[in-house]
């Protein structure tokens, strides 16, 4: 073999496809040009756009007696949102979305903790598919199975009745606000669907931070003389944070923007993705429908701000 | 006197992997201890099980006596410093090194200037403020060795502390190590598969081949008097001789270890005749690689002789007693 005979720049692949290939390597940026503008139109108009669109028409308002929509800018519709009637649905969405989002964080550690620290092979693979399982079948037809388990003729009611527990679960409706004439027409049935609903999209964000620390970390705090409970409380818990914070975000602003659930398990009264809507569909106030949909950014916002300053991003 | 650590019949079995078989050891107190031998050897599992990471599967390990089997690694008064360190990367570099004394309950102001005095104490003073992530790894190697003193061990647990640091900031680090354990007198236990670490900064070395310790002895002994052919292998560039050669050589049959700096270049025609095939410029030495007696041996000529040209015979001497014979079965 002799090194001489061998040419020092090789041919290249010839045609349209090689002098491409061949420009992209040298002009990398354009390459990331040509990948980044087809998205970033669909972002910047599709998506942005039209929740610009929405944020203009909550600044209109609505003549009460035509009916038509009056385009003045104004800050009528929003101070429409504190009349007690739409405060109310506005309180009553924060509260359920904040109970979701707590007892879903509260279900999700443990099992995302197995899944990031315990599990191997064929059972990190049960995990995976016992989370997405459910994700694969119909919403609508979730939420109704579940409205036949909460029912009064139920399954939950018929366990309850077995094991002699009625007088618990009697107990339980017989709460003043949450309660019911049964679980499916009450806020618990409403908090226990939305839980269920939302659960995975907590369970996987929290699983990904918590896999992401180090196991000599949490070796390291107990060599250090840290108990379980101070390694969880110093170490596991402030690493895994912006991954439960990212799930928070999910099951919060999933459970502000719902109006499906609230709509067949509860009591009847609206949250405000039924008020939106109600609003924009049978009443035709679009200013008003808007307002209420500016709600849940909003307090995303103000979220994720306090979050920030608390420091729960600290460890990304 | 009571040792610092103490080794009896250990064994940690994984399943069918027997990673540490049988350890009989006894670390003295202010010994500078190091466990030298290739990875899987099992050294680094009993560093862990004085640790506390790992429970034996037979035998008892004592640290000062005191049995600690079913004792929690947070109720051991040891410390590790980690291979890659392992800071926690969500706190500065004050409380990472106060963490210990934190979670032991001491008062703010005095765990914060106690870990300051740390962080004096390895060179990093006024970097509290700073991040894991903006220190580079010799920063981090010595934030890691201040977070275990402040804790004022009774045994320090080095794994692999300088693996991931180049060859000159290694060099000093092990200096420093040194000094720092002469000054403080705690017990140094030391696990590394650097033989140059090991013989230089310990003062006693034992050497781990599957799960048992194959020979333990002053890193002079170690290295002049190797037990066995694997010692040898591992711990030197020593030239290993297969009992056959050493008949041809002059010598008993039996496995034998003989270092290429005893070996002295002579004129052709005295000595044992050799072949040059090679030669290596190491600064203060030039490495000789030749064939004699069917062998192939190394040769560590100084720099002040002259190279004897590649392919040219040249003789080989040596005294008697530079030859060591070893214990493995010929």
């Amino acid at each position: 073999m002799s090194v001489a005979a061998s040419p020092s720049i090789l041919p290249g692949r010839g045609g349209f496809a090689g002098a491409l290939s061949d420009s992209f390597w040298r002009k990398p940026k354009l390459l990331l040009f040509l990948m980044l503008t087809p998205p970033l139109l669909w972002l910047g108009i599709i998506y942005i756009g039209s929740l610009l669109a929405l944020l203009l028409q909550s600044f209109f308002s609505i003549d009460e007696f035509s009916g038509m929509v009056n385009y003045e800018f104004t800050l009528a519709t929003y101070a429409e949102l504190l009349r007690p009637s739409n405060f109310d649905i506005i309180l009553r969405t924060v509260t359920m979305a904040a109970a979701v989002t707590i007892a879903s964080a509260a279900v999700a550690f443990p099992i995302a903790y197995y899944a990031a620290r315990y599990a191997q092979g064929k059972w990190k693979a049960l995990f995976y598919l016992g989370i997405m399982l459910p994700l694969w079948s119909s919403y609508l037809v979730k939420i109704y199975a579940w409205k036949l388990i909460l029912a009064k003729e139920g399954i939950l009611n018929w366990a309850f009745e077995k094991l002699h527990l009625t007088w618990l679960l009697d107990g339980i409706l017989g709460l003043p606000v949450v309660g019911g004439n049964s679980l499916s027409v009450s806020y618990i049935g409403t908090f226990l669907v939305f839980v269920y609903i939302w659960l995975p999209y907590m369970i996987l964000p929290t699983q990904a931070a918590l896999e992401r620390v180090p196991g000599n970390l949490i070796e390291a705090s107990s060599d250090l003389g840290a108990t379980p409970a101070q390694a969880f409380r110093t170490v596991i818990l402030p690493l895994a944070l912006p991954g439960i914070v990212a799930g928070s975000i999910f099951t919060f602003s999933l459970t502000l923007g719902d109006y499906i659930i609230p709509q067949i398990i509860g009591s009847s009264r609206l949250f405000i993705g039924q008020a939106v809507y109600t609003q924009q569909g049978t009443a035709g106030n679009i200013p008003l429908a808007a307002a209420f949909s500016v709600v849940p950014i909003v307090i995303m916002g103000l979220y994720l701000w306090l979050a920030k300053r608390q420091g729960a991003f600290d460890a990304l | 006197m009571t040792a610092a650590v103490e080794f009896q019949n250990v064994s940690r079995h994984f399943g069918q992997v027997r990673a540490v078989d049988g350890v009989n050891l006894a670390i003295a107190p202010g010994e500078f201890f190091a466990m030298l031998g290739p990875s899987g050897s099992g050294k680094t599992t009993c560093l862990r099980l004085i640790a506390g990471f790992e429970q034996p599967t037979g035998g008892s390990v004592r640290i000062f006596g005191d049995a600690v089997e079913g004792v929690p690694p947070y109720r051991r008064n040891v410390n590790t410093v980690f291979q890659d360190y392992a800071l926690f990367p969500h706190l500065s570099i004050l409380d990472n090194v106060a963490y210990g004394l934190m979670v032991k309950g001491v008062d703010k102001a005095t765990r914060l200037r106690q870990a300051e005095e740390a962080l004096e104490l390895v060179k990093l003073p006024g970097y509290g403020a700073r991040r894991p992530g903006q220190l580079s790894g010799g920063q981090r190697q010595r934030v890691a060795l201040a977070r275990a003193l402040v804790n004022k061990p009774k045994v320090l647990l080095l794994d692999e502390p300088l693996g991931a640091l180049d060859l000159k900031l290694r060099e000093q680090m092990q200096e420093e190590l040194k000094s720092l354990q002469r000054a403080l007198g705690i017990t140094f236990v030391f696990v590394t598969h650097d033989q140059g670490e090991a013989l230089s900064m310990a003062d006693r070395v034992a050497v781990f081949n599957n799960g048992n310790i194959v020979h333990e002895g002053t890193p002079e002994d170690i290295y002049k008097r190797p037990k066995q052919r694997f010692v040898a292998d591992f711990v030197g560039s020593s030239n290993v001789i297969a009992p056959d050669v050493m008949t041809r050589l002059g010598g008993e049959k039996r496995w034998a270890s003989l270092r290429p700096e005893a070996i002295r270049v002579r004129p052709a025609g005295e000595g044992v005749a050799a072949t040059v095939q090679q030669s290596s410029f190491l600064g203060a030495v030039n490495r000789l690689l030749v064939e004699a007696g069917g062998t192939r041996l190394h040769v560590m000529l100084p720099a002040d002789q002259p190279v004897p040209a590649i392919g040219t015979t040249i003789g080989l001497g040596w005294v008697g007693s530079d030859i060591h014979y070893m214990d493995d079965a010929s």
